[in-house]
């Protein structure tokens, strides 16, 4: 798991160059304030009410937020070693025995290695399993073994999946207990560590298939989800300096989409943009355009999201600058688009 | 259809001790027998299908229902019950063939085997069939399940047990052995696997396919507790169970040798035997030949053996 330093061909760079650091990167910039493993302390407090609530990891509790919960309730922390087939296969196991499971690794074994078990042992019979993807998207400067960047492409053509990409501390806290009670799977694309804490700020409650607009705009639509809904807020604040008045939709539902909203949005005659750390092909960008198509609505929608490609390994904050997640490449974006 | 036998009683198995063993034996081999019965009966309404592995497991599906799993027919999804996941959908045939002997589905509603609107599909799905504790189809899933189901009923404190019947075929897939590990582990003895070594797999020979002997060696280094019988001998199915029951700390594993088409000389002798194509006229003799051999038996085996039937158990595993 020791990568740093990995990459950086130019021997002779200087002394600020910046590193892989790959497990440990972070999302958050520079000041921003942060909650230290939002995802792995919601789900040890809502434990203290719910008996019913147990973890699963697959050799990684610990890079997943999971091992606050293991170290609160040991008893109901089950490992399953490195093996993604039966960590998921186990989690459908316990649910059918009454217990309601949440099942932690990274998001590309969750969906690339382990989508059979995923699909047949959990979606098909409808359980409540609950399965955590840490590193997302472009979340890692390791490389495509680790850069989940089709997670949301593959899984959302499953039937009865529920699909979950939270901004922030805020919201992953308040997902948690939602996510417990919600009958069915899901699917939560995780961020870890220290994730920044913004959504406070606003007058935001998590709704499972529900989009919230957190600013007005009369210009520019951002429809945004996940990570880039924080970037998304920082961008139309700094945007309004060049006199861009940018309204934010948060979409933190994949599946079932808000196609109601997204719509009623995005036909008011506003620049669509939306956000994504994702591929451009199967995720947001997609079921934005799909939305309006099938409403017989059109609006010029620019996709912000990743490249179709297997993406570089290298520093997280050089990466989201190259391929244009940064908030200094979204305003030049919407900037060149207007 | 043809007329079956009538269903035996069955039982909750912690209310009584045993009947003696001779008259255990006796009303074990009559159910394997029914569920054969039952089973041709299935295969002819498709005219083909898994009757193969069916007959082959027949025993172990009876001594399974009438003998080991603590269970309440009427009561499929008791929660107390003792589980069998069957992650071998294809076996759903033989599934549906014990189900109904055991008293959990209606004799008569075997003949929708297969057609529109039935609940019994031909690959076996948990929502469609009482007593169809998994779907199955996709192959090795079912100790992966096993694990969790084992794990949160220990967890929850239930004396309830979880086997899985799983072929040597899957023994090719990789998330069998990652469940085999997981249960090692956590010292799961409330999980039996059940291996149906047929040595038959969809392309062919399973040691032409894939070598998977020595499966009892393989198991015992993983940390079960193995045994391997001739799962065509119900004596032999009765004892290794019994015995697995009483074991404590590890899980455990019965690696049955079983013929395929067992107890139809007919279908036993079919070259292409995995998916077993049956001709219209064929299925009578098959019923005849299945009853003419259990009466000349009394399905213990022993005449088959003399025909040359399974007792491979030695020249799989000893000679490697």
């Amino acid at each position: 798991m020791n990568a740093a330093g990995a990459t950086a061909p130019n021997a002779t760079a200087p002394s600020h160059r910046l590193t892989t650091s790959a497990m440990i990167a972070s999302i958050a910039e520079e000041g921003q304030r942060t909650t230290k493993a939002p995802f792995g302390h919601a789900l040890a407090r809502l434990a203290e009410e719910r008996p019913d609530i147990v973890g699963l990891s697959a050799d990684l509790a610990k890079y997943t937020d999971m091992h606050v919960f293991r170290d609160v309730h040991p008893e109901r922390f089950f490992q399953m070693g490195m093996a993604e087939q039966v960590m998921l296969g186990a989690a459908a196991g316990l649910a059918e025995s009454g217990l309601t499971p949440f099942a932690s690794t990274y998001s590309v074994f969750a969906t690339r290695r382990a989508y059979d078990f995923l699909c047949l042992d959990i979606a098909e019979p409808g359980l409540n399993v609950n399965v955590i993807g840490a590193l997302p998207g472009l979340t890692t400067g390791y490389g495509p073994s680790h850069q989940a960047t089709e997670d949301l492409a593959i899984l959302r053509g499953m039937p009865g999946l529920t699909i979950v990409d939270p901004a922030d501390a805020v919201d992953i806290e308040q997902a948690v207990p939602v996510l417990a009670s919600h009958p069915g799977p899901t699917y939560t694309r995780l961020l870890r560590g220290a994730v920044p804490t913004v959504l406070d700020e606003y007058d935001y409650t998590f709704q499972l298939g529900r989009a919230a607009e957190l600013r007005g705009g009369r210009d520019v639509l951002f429809i945004s989800t996940g990570l880039m809904t924080v970037r998304a807020l920082s961008a139309a604040r700094e945007l309004e300096r060049d006199h861009i008045d940018v309204a934010v939709l948060h979409v933190p539902t994949i599946k079932p989409f808000d196609r109601e909203t997204v719509v009623r949005e995005a036909g008011k005659g506003r620049l669509v943009v939306t956000l994504e750390n994702h591929s451009v092909i199967g995720g947001l960008a997609e079921c934005v355009a799909s939305s309006l198509a099938f409403a017989r609505t059109t609006a010029r929608i620019v996709p912000i999201g990743l490249p179709d490609e297997f993406l570089a390994a290298g520093a997280l904050p050089t990466l989201h600058d190259r391929y244009g997640l940064s908030v200094e490449a979204i305003k030049d974006r919407v900037r060149r688009e207007l | 259809m043809t007329s079956t036998p009538t269903t035996a009683l069955a039982v909750d198995r912690r209310t009584g001790p045993p009947p003696p063993r001779p008259q255990r034996l006796r009303a074990l081999k009559e159910s394997a027998h029914r569920i054969r019965l039952n089973a041709l009966n299935m295969a002819e309404v498709q005219g083909q299908g898994y009757i193969g592995q069916a007959l082959g497991v027949a025993d172990i599906l009876a001594v399974v229902y009438q003998d080991v799993l603590n269970h309440r027919p009427q009561d499929p999804r008791w929660p107390e019950r003792d589980r069998l996941l069957l992650s071998v959908g294809h076996y759903a045939i033989a599934l549906y063939a014990a189900l109904a002997e055991a008293g959990v589905l209606d004799l008569a509603e075997l003949e929708t085997y297969g057609s529109d609107d039935s609940r019994l599909p031909m690959s076996g799905m948990a929502s469609y069939t009482p007593g169809m504790e998994i779907s199955g189809g996709s192959l090795g899933h079912g100790l992966g399940i096993a694990t969790g189901l084992a794990l949160g009923l220990r967890h929850q404190g239930s004396e309830a047990r979880v086997y899985n019947l799983l072929s040597d075929g899957e023994l090719d897939e990789g998330s069998t052995w990652e469940a085999a590990l997981a249960c090692a582990h956590h010292g799961l003895d409330n999980v039996t696997a059940i291996v149906d070594v047929n040595a038959l797999q969809a392309d062919g020979p399973t040691q032409g396919v894939l070598r998977t002997e020595p499966v009892t060696a393989k198991w015992e280094a993983f940390g079960w507790h193995a045994i391997r019988v001739d799962g065509n001998d119900v004596d032999a199915l009765v004892t290794a169970f019994d015995d697995l029951r009483g074991h404590r700390g590890s899980p455990t594993v019965l690696v049955c040798d079983t013929r395929v088409g067992r107890g139809v000389p007919l279908l036993e002798s079919r070259e292409k035997a995995h998916f077993m194509r049956v001709e219209e006229h064929e299925w009578q003799i098959a019923r005849d030949q299945l009853t003419e051999r259990f009466r000349a038996g009394r399905g213990d085996g022993s005449a088959a053996s003399a025909n040359g039937g399974s007792a491979a158990t030695a020249d799989k595993e000893h000679t490697v």
